[in-house]
């Protein structure tokens, strides 16, 4: 919760409410690009950035980015994010 | 040597290591009269227990356990008011993973779950945002739990609500800000600290200037650290060098993420949204002058407090914590998880008797999982 995980963004899914699609250690994740946006959204296609519970909120390199996210696994927070987005999906359905 | 297994690059640790032992040799300080160095954020501390760095570097260093955990300082009676949220039949009650497992007085979000109450773990509050879009007829309620690393995230989704004009969303805020406990920490007459490693991610969204009086009131150093054992290694350095030359800065360690400014679309929606309040307890450190933040008036139909009349403003009463829980002396750095009467014994992270034992993040759970008591072969 309190560490953000690298993810790269992949595609714009709402521009009106700044969402974008990313991509967190092969997991697909819908989040919210407002802090890091610098003009259009389609800009950030590529990018990775540090995301925490499901804003980016950084941008950063795909060196930093891997650095990172080994230190989480070291950690066991990558996986903790991981399962915590699983979680986040269920609830939506009520089933968690 | 375990460094050689736990370090990407073991030849630069080991060139760092040196370097701290001939500070610390340097400073003067020995096992009977350390240097403490606190590192303030929980993902810090469980870094530090994870790779062994307490272990790896000179006696001479003494880490302090700061309050950088959100679960470990959250009081109980905010998890009994949680808990009271959460049985109203209306609510959907909606909170990270994080806070289930924290005992409150009757029980914890968990035990409310199992009892019955719709309470669901949610990664973001995005999700909870959601849930509230596809359930018009229920009042969904999300746990605003955290540091400055969280508080955009929920700032963000309260603006979000209100530009789709959702009722049935409300946050129960119990955000809390890094730099007040430390003001508190550095006026406690019993604390001896010598500096500081500063919170990476809360920094990123801050930046590094609400540090500034601890150097320039405190004449104390501060390093904003990263999470990779070389970057806690390299920070450590950097408070020991300040030291040793008799300097109080606050320094960067993790530019390549933290922005001197910190990330000014957060620091907005914060701004916006919420306001400090006069003051807010916190578990084990007791009450703290502006140290947590309420939602403005503008917002308040997003304010589960206004809506539901439960919550910090409604209810000041000071909840004991349970018998022999020594939450708040190691909190303080007054004794070590290890003195605690219920370590290992009462309290477990199977079933936490104090929050300490609850978060990875948390001291007494670090030195559970770890074995935090320095070891006499890594003695030199």
């Amino acid at each position: 919760m309190c560490l953000g995980i690298p993810g790269q963004i992949v595609e714009v899914t709402d521009a009106d409410r700044m969402m974008v699609m990313a991509e967190v250690s092969g997991v697909r994740r819908e989040v919210n690009a407002a802090c890091i946006a610098q003009g259009p959204l389609e800009a950030l296609i590529g990018k990775w950035a540090l995301i925490h519970v499901g804003f980016a909120m950084s941008e950063i390199d795909e060196e930093e980015a891997a650095k990172t996210l080994e230190a989480l696994r070291g950690l066991g927070e990558a996986q903790e994010t991981l399962e915590a987005m699983a979680a986040g999906d269920a609830a939506l359905e009520g089933t968690a | 040597m375990k460094y050689a297994e736990e370090f990407r690059d073991p030849v630069a640790a080991r060139a760092v290591l040196d370097e701290i032992a001939k500070v610390v040799d340097a400073i003067g300080a020995t096992a009977q009269d350390p240097v403490h160095i606190m590192e303030i954020c929980g993902g810090h501390t469980h870094a530090i227990f994870r790779y062994g760095l307490d272990k790896l570097t000179p006696d001479g260093i003494e880490f302090i356990h700061g309050p950088g955990c959100p679960v470990c300082v959250l009081p109980m009676s905010r998890v009994d008011e949680c808990v009271e949220l959460a049985e109203r039949p209306e609510v959907i009650f909606t909170t990270f993973g994080d806070a289930m497992r924290v005992p409150g007085t009757r029980k914890s979000l968990m035990q409310a779950k199992a009892d019955g109450a719709d309470i669901r773990m949610v990664y973001s509050p995005l999700d909870a945002l959601e849930i509230a879009r596809r359930n018009p007829d229920r009042e969904i309620v999300f746990f605003g739990l955290g540091f400055e690393t969280t508080t955009p995230s929920t700032a963000l989704s309260i603006q979000q609500a209100a530009r789709e004009g959702l009722t049935n969303f409300t946050v129960f805020c119990n955000h809390i800000t890094v730099p007040p406990p430390i003001k508190a920490l550095l006026e406690d007459p019993h604390m001896i600290l010598d500096g500081f490693v500063g919170p990476g991610h809360v920094s990123m969204v801050i930046g590094v200037h609400p540090y500034d009086f601890i150097a320039e009131d405190y004449g104390k150093p501060l390093v904003v650290a990263g999470f990779e054992p070389l970057d806690l290694l390299q920070s450590v350095l950097m408070v020991l060098e300040q030291i040793r030359d008799g300097r109080a800065e606050i320094e960067n360690q993790y530019a390549r993420v933290v922005p001197e400014n910190g990330n000014p679309v957060s620091m907005a929606a914060i701004a916006d949204v919420y306001e400090p309040r006069p003051s807010f307890e916190w578990r084990g450190l007791g009450e703290i002058d502006e140290s947590g933040l309420r939602i403005r008036p503008r917002y308040a139909a997003f304010d589960a407090e206004e809506k539901f009349g439960i919550g910090y403003g409604a209810d000041r009463r000071v909840v004991e914590e349970p018998e022999g829980c020594a939450c708040g002396a190691v909190m303080t750095g007054r004794i070590k998880p290890v003195n605690c009467p219920q370590f290992g014994k009462g309290c477990t992270p199977e079933m936490p008797l104090g929050a300490l034992m609850v978060s990875s993040e948390g001291a007494c759970a670090a030195y559970y999982q770890y074995g935090g008591a320095r070891a006499p072969e890594a003695a030199e």
